[in-house]
């Protein structure tokens, strides 16, 4: 891949078995995003964006095109392949957090860095340095069910970032969140993009994501409809 | 990742409590069970070994045929040279004569007339410190009243029969019986003490009188209904009893006198042989049942559970961790679950088999009638096999119980994820 493009989609179709017949959710999806990209999809419900980020995040593969993700091809790997490939470099933050609910927040914070069998004083400091990006320091020991919703969502993408993915996927993680906390969220996450050079990628049709995007991918009917850039602001 | 898996284990009481306690109950009715069946059943041969059977018995071929029958005139002879040979035979094994013999007893009154009369079952045995016989029999232990025979012509009669036949101490008493070679005897007993030994087939009535009186009774010089031998320290041995015996007899194979001596081990009389089998089995039968009905429980918990850690499942396969770790992660669980509650379980069923075994449960109600060497108090047995036979299978069964509900998380498919972590 060139110019540091890091997810590259041609002519992408996924079809769903419906009945007897098939159902195609994804038509056609030629798209490119570059390292440090803060982009999104999206659309209304049922256009194709969870899919395309299923297959991004190689939780699936297309029926018919190529995928290629941090330079493999989504549709040739196993589902050992591409847990790994999600292990170490892809991050995902959902709608209702997900967090595991016996553990504290540094241990959830810490769970992906045990897969990766990390030795305990690097691991140690990396979900520290993830719960300081997010302010978290002080919930360190606080269980979700002692969180907000506004942090149970941090301590996600605490989560997500401690492993420093090239790409954080984010399905709708504003939805379950009132205007205040999605736009702390949001500005974190920006922060993190702009520190860490993380690809992000979302999924949403929240006009308080959308705001903050750089990059908006409007999927309609499973179809591209526009793919527009905001242009940064010039410092004058 | 254990000690994370240990920590998820612990303070998710869904997770562990449950099949914990499940895990310890079952352990706990498997150890308890074991130790009550082997209790009962080791009392039982025990018993038999101590009053009735030895470890091995050496009778005469005849008498082996009509064993039911006690018969006399089918007992062994030259009973000296006999046990000479046998103790060259086993040098460490202690070998001792018993007469096992029928008769009727007399009660007389002032005048001399029958004041109570009643058949009874005769049992002469040596009193002498070297054959260890009061001892073995436990017969000073079980004492009621009066003391042991010390005099010729003495005799100890079970309480019971004693209470029934209004005797005391000191009262003289007939016995009228056959003796070796089908004269009429009969025999005054000064009456030494009553006894009760806990085993219904004794207590109901027995009457105990020295070897040498029964001797001179029944016309037995040198002879005995059955010589005894018993391994040193008293445990019986299976495979020795058996060698033994085969050795004895194909010493003898040669001998068509119905008269010349046979060996029988324990378990090949009778039918303990089955018992033994039976309790064997019974206690297999349990430790499968266990192994099953817990399994069974288990997968289903692990369903539930898996149910209930669906999104976490999902989280663990989006973040990277692949099936086979996960599967993995829930067996290694499932090991941690099945540890504490095998363990605790073990030690349950051991606390509840302690005082079965101390105290016993008294089924001499259940008893009136039987014949059967068993004792009236049923007690459990702690063996060494108590503190591993519900151990493994309670460890086992939860591993597999997980195994077979965490197949699920093979059919999971990621592609649904993010639509399944929605809600």
């Amino acid at each position: 891949m060139q110019n540091n493009t890091i997810v590259q989609l041609d002519g992408v179709v996924k079809r769903f078995p419906v009945g007897r017949g098939q159902f195609t959710a994804l038509k056609d999806i030629n798209l490119k995003f570059k390292a440090g990209e803060f982009s999104g999809l999206v659309g209304p419900s049922g256009s194709g964006k969870t899919t395309l980020l299923n297959i991004i995040g190689s939780l699936d593969g297309p029926s018919e095109g190529h995928a290629r993700v941090l330079d493999r091809a989504v549709e040739n790997l196993s589902h050992r392949e591409a847990a790994e490939l999600r292990n170490y470099h892809i991050g995902f933050i959902f709608q209702t957090y997900n967090l595991l609910p016996v553990y504290t927040v540094f241990e959830n914070v810490e769970f992906p860095l045990l897969l990766q069998k990390m030795e305990k004083s690097k691991r140690e400091k990396a979900v520290m340095d993830a719960l300081e990006w997010l302010g978290l320091t002080d919930k360190v020991n606080s269980r979700p069910a002692q969180l907000s919703g506004g942090e149970c969502q941090r301590v996600a993408i605490a989560r997500a970032m401690v492993k420093r993915p090239e790409i954080l996927l984010a399905d709708e993680p504003t939805a379950n969140l009132d205007s205040a906390n999605s736009h702390h969220i949001l500005k974190a996450m920006v922060r993190l993009n702009r520190d860490l050079k993380t690809t992000f990628i979302f999924a949403t049709h929240d006009a308080k994501v959308i705001k903050y995007l750089r990059r908006k991918i409007v999927l309609e009917d499973g179809s591209v409809t526009k793919d527009e850039k905001k242009e940064p602001r010039s410092k004058s | 990742m254990i000690k994370f898996l240990f920590k998820g284990v612990i303070r998710d009481s869904h997770r562990s409590r449950f099949p914990i306690i499940i895990v310890i109950i079952g352990v706990l009715l498997t150890v308890l069970g074991s130790c009550w069946l082997k209790g009962v059943m080791g009392d039982m041969v025990d018993f038999n070994a101590r009053y009735y059977t030895g470890h091995v018995k050496v009778v005469t071929r005849a008498f082996a045929e009509n064993l039911d029958q006690m018969p006399l005139d089918l007992a062994l002879v030259d009973i000296a040279s006999l046990k000479q040979e046998l103790s060259g035979l086993a040098p460490d094994m202690q070998w001792i004569s018993r007469i096992r013999f029928g008769g009727l007893l007399d009660v007389p009154d002032a005048k001399g007339e029958t004041r109570a009369q009643g058949p009874v079952m005769g049992l002469a045995v040596d009193f002498s410190p070297e054959s260890g016989e009061v001892s073995r029999l436990n017969i000073a232990k079980s004492l009621v009243a009066g003391r042991l025979p010390l005099n010729q012509d003495e005799a100890l009669i079970s309480h019971e029969l004693a209470g029934k036949m209004a005797l005391e101490p000191g009262d003289v008493v007939t016995l009228i019986g056959s003796t070796m070679y089908g004269g009429l005897t009969m025999t005054n007993y000064r009456f030494a003490g009553t006894v009760r030994f806990g085993i219904h087939a004794m207590d109901r009535g027995a009457v105990i009188v020295r070897l040498e009186d029964a001797r001179m009774a029944l016309d037995m010089d040198d002879a005995a209904t059955a010589i005894l031998g018993y391994f040193g320290g008293g445990r019986y041995s299976e495979t020795r009893a058996q060698n033994l015996s085969d050795r004895f007899n194909a010493s003898l194979a040669g001998e068509k006198d119905e008269f010349s001596p046979q060996m029988m081990p324990l378990s090949r009389q009778d039918g303990l042989h089955e018992w033994i089998e039976y309790a064997g089995s019974m206690s297999g039968m349990l430790v499968t049942l266990f192994v099953l009905v817990m399994s069974l429980v288990l997968w289903n918990a692990g369903l539930l559970g898996g149910l209930r850690r669906y999104g976490e499942v999902g989280v663990r396969l989006a973040i990277g961790e692949h099936k086979g770790h996960i599967y993995r992660s829930m067996i290694g669980e499932s090991v941690l679950i099945g540890l504490m509650g095998s363990l605790l379980g073990t030690l349950a069923g051991l606390a509840a088999a302690w005082p079965l075994e101390r105290y016993g449960i008294d089924m001499g109600f259940a008893m009136q009638n039987t014949t059967m060497m068993i004792p009236t108090v049923f007690r459990a047995r702690i063996t060494p096999e108590a503190y591993y036979i519900g151990f493994f299978p309670g460890l086992f069964s939860t591993v597999l119980g997980t195994s077979l509900s965490g197949i699920g998380i093979y059919k999971r498919q990621t592609a649904q994820l993010f639509k399944e972590l929605e809600t």
